[in-house]
């Protein structure tokens, strides 16, 4: 890997989503294999392994095999991230694994991705969790999904069949918002179509799952139209070289900054122009999003950590009274009129929640109307209001802007993980 | 339209700072665990960005052990000198003289596990609520599934089954009297990063992570450094060779490899051919089932 090269890399997170036995880790072993992420000695020794066992073919799935001893262990099993890169792109994986507890770790995992996995097997097509996990990447406003048909082997490389999965997934996906859709017929046992073009479906003229990640564009996975600036610290030196210097850092969620640009500061409504955007390696003529930058103001206003400095003219919605699409973490079940705090960008608040609207059957995509109790792994509509009014974006608009946790006041664990209407 | 994108390196530096702001905001008394490695290095790094031009607004924090090699407590020393930063020692040494931690004896005596007791009575004696630290992701299997933000009860434990699950870039530092927190900005870098981000950045790191002739010995096939910490045996004798340190220890356990790798973009060379072939020509290589589980429990994926 050439040094220069390496430095021009861009940064892509994805998440795999899978039940047991579709393939996954086989497909994340054989990414990190085909890719050459994996020693020399580790790969001979799950050859050893596999071989020992009687498998024809290596199994690569025995690379990302620790979760059973972790099962053994009773540790929870939740979210693990792996890392690998080609010369083109540094990847992140959110592996989250399982049946259990499935919503809560795909959520987790998977709230910071670009891109999400979705592995179907072949021979049973789109199952129950086949629409769950798309249902997932949908609300979770992942930009890219990528249906992977996997063991293509084992029904022959179909074409037909294929086809036929794709047009089903199609027809569930109409009814989601799911900005950009792939599909790719793949065996991840045999490697087709993961990093090398498959031989045996002369049929499919798209590409690898592995071009795929490398070429996909990720350029405008954040949102560079509304310029928003969450304040979260207010650097004053009160040095002898800055002895008024007043800078607030943060960083960009939204938007391009630049100096000069006539800026309102929320929720005060002072208005002002940008000074000056600073690092520490020097002034820079435009910020964007997801930049961690010094913006320093024209006019000596009183701005703190929670603010939100806009531009004037496309601000945020302000208010008290929201309506959240929430997901349920923990064991404790949600309280209606319960108070909760709640951290959103650099704000924290309290609220009370006032109202469940529905609850989603993940599977079938229904509103259940008549059963609103909330526990975990439940995904809900809700309506809460809070101390003072939140600054913010729909979800599907700014995924920075638009998204909350809610704490429990006595345990201080995170109980809810909120997407804003 | 005009293409706005980062390279992974300016990703992973802005998630960094986030972190450390974030740290500086929602803790009274924080402070950095600066070992002088090139991980803690490029963090305090990074902290200087953060919170640019004022200083960093936390202490660093060394974890000494009494057994350093000489080149990273000068390089230590000189470090926090130029950027003007608050240097808190806590020493293993006074640990072991006032008898709150027990000297280990023997061949392979180390004090690499009494660091933890001196750790906890610092953050204790200066009640920091958070201890950053340099810890990565990709280092070992445990650590693959650590927070950001890592919440210890108040007897400085970690409690792997009672995570709080960590979404979008919120991150919940709340918490009890008497717990606190551990924090790891660079979660998401591999030691590849970091190579390249010293590179990149021009940083100064301690002298013997690059080649240079030392004295030496070997014990159980691995090179270690002849020093006064180390008792050798008659069949240990010293010799001279070119090496480099990959991670900067207790000079008791942390062992050197032959290298002639003087410049850091030779190191990245190393580190990138190190993918195939390093662990290939161990000694230790002990091609069965329970090397297999014990390299994983050691964090291979």
């Amino acid at each position: 890997m050439e040094t220069n090269s390496y430095l021009d890399m861009e940064l892509l997170r994805f998440s795999t989503a899978g039940s047991v036995d579709d393939g996954k880790s086989t497909l994340i072993g054989r990414l990190l294999y085909d890719s050459k992420s994996i020693f020399q000695d580790q790969y001979e020794a799950i050859e050893e392994s596999s071989r020992r066992k009687g498998d024809e073919t290596v199994n690569l799935a025995l690379l990302t095999d620790g979760l059973r001893a972790e099962r053994e262990q009773g540790i929870t099993i939740d979210v693990a991230y792996r890392y690998f890169a080609t010369p083109k792109r540094k990847f992140i994986i959110a592996d989250t694994p399982g049946h259990i507890q499935y919503t809560r770790n795909m959520v987790t995992g998977s709230s910071t991705s670009n891109l999400s996995i979705i592995l179907v097997d072949a021979r049973h097509g789109v199952v129950e969790q086949t629409c769950r996990h798309t249902f997932l990447s949908s609300l979770l406003g992942i930009p890219h999904v990528v249906f992977c048909i996997n063991k293509m082997d084992l029904v022959d490389y179909s074409e037909e069949v294929f086809e036929e999965i794709k047009s089903d997934l199609e027809a569930f996906s109409s009814k989601l918002n799911v900005k950009d859709i792939h599909f790719l017929p793949m065996s991840a046992l045999n490697g087709d179509n993961v990093v090398n073009k498959s031989k045996n479906m002369d049929w499919y003229q798209g590409s690898t799952l592995m071009y795929l990640l490398e070429n996909i564009h990720i350029g405008s996975d954040y949102n560079h139209i509304d310029c928003r600036f969450p304040v979260q610290y207010v650097v004053r030196p009160k040095s002898e070289k800055y002895p008024d210097y007043r800078g607030y850092a943060g960083r960009i969620a939204g938007g391009v900054f630049k100096p000069g640009d006539e800026v309102a500061v929320l929720p005060s409504g002072f208005t002002s122009k940008i000074n000056s955007i600073e690092t520490m390696d020097g002034s820079l003529a435009e910020a964007f999003a997801p930049m961690s930058v010094t913006i320093t103001l024209e006019d000596d206003i009183d701005v703190s950590r929670g603010d939100m400095i806009v531009r004037e003219n496309n601000q945020p919605t302000v208010s008290q009274d929201i309506d959240v699409m929430i997901c349920w973490l923990n064991d404790k079940k949600m309280i209606l009129r319960g108070k909760y705090a709640i951290k959103h960008t650099s704000n924290d608040v309290r609220c009370i929640i006032k109202e469940v609207k529905y609850k989603m059957n993940i599977n079938t995509l229904h509103r259940i109307e008549d059963d609103k109790e909330i526990a975990m792994n439940d995904i809900a509509r809700i309506s809460i209001r809070t101390t003072k009014p939140l600054l913010y974006d729909k979800y599907t608009r700014n995924r920075a802007t638009g998204s909350l946790i809610l704490i429990d006041e006595a345990t201080n664990e995170t109980v809810g993980a909120g997407m804003l209407i | 339209m005009e293409s706005y994108s980062l390279t992974h390196l300016q990703e992973l530096e802005s998630e960094a700072i986030y972190v450390l702001r974030e740290v500086a905001s929602q803790f009274e008394n924080p402070a950095l665990l600066f070992s002088g490695g090139k991980d803690s290095i490029i963090v305090a790094h990074m902290a200087r960005k953060a919170f640019w031009p004022g200083k960093m607004p936390f202490p660093l924090v060394h974890v000494d052990t009494g057994h350093n090699f000489p080149e990273t407590i000068a390089f230590r020393d000189k470090y926090v000198k130029d950027i003007g930063a608050n240097l808190i020692v806590g020493s293993v040494q006074q640990s072991i003289d006032e008898r709150k931690s027990i000297e280990e004896t023997g061949y392979n005596a180390s004090r690499n596990a009494l660091q933890t007791v001196t750790l906890l009575d610092t953050i204790e004696e200066y009640k920091f609520d958070c201890a950053m630290g340099g810890a990565r992701r990709d280092e070992e299997k445990a650590r693959a599934k650590e927070r950001f933000f890592s919440h210890r009860d108040d007897f400085g434990q970690w409690d792997p089954k009672n995570q709080r699950p960590e979404l979008w870039n919120i991150f919940n530092g709340l918490k009890n009297m008497g717990e606190h927190f551990r924090v790891f900005p660079i979660s998401n870098w591999t030691e590849m990063d970091v190579w390249q981000y010293i590179l990149q950045e021009k940083i100064d790191i301690p002298s013997i992570y690059l080649a240079h002739e030392r004295d030496v010995f070997v014990r159980d096939g691995v090179i270690m450094s002849a020093c006064d910490f180390i008792e050798q045996r008659d069949s240990e004798p010293t010799f001279k060779q070119t090496v480099r340190f990959r991670t900067i220890g207790d000079a008791t356990c942390t062992g050197a490899v032959e290298s002639d790798a003087d410049s850091i973009g030779k190191i990245i060379e190393e580190v990138a051919a190190a993918r195939t072939t390093e662990r290939g020509t161990r000694s230790d290589d002990k091609r069965s089932e329970a090397a297999m589980e014990d390299r994983k429990k050691q964090g291979y994926f």
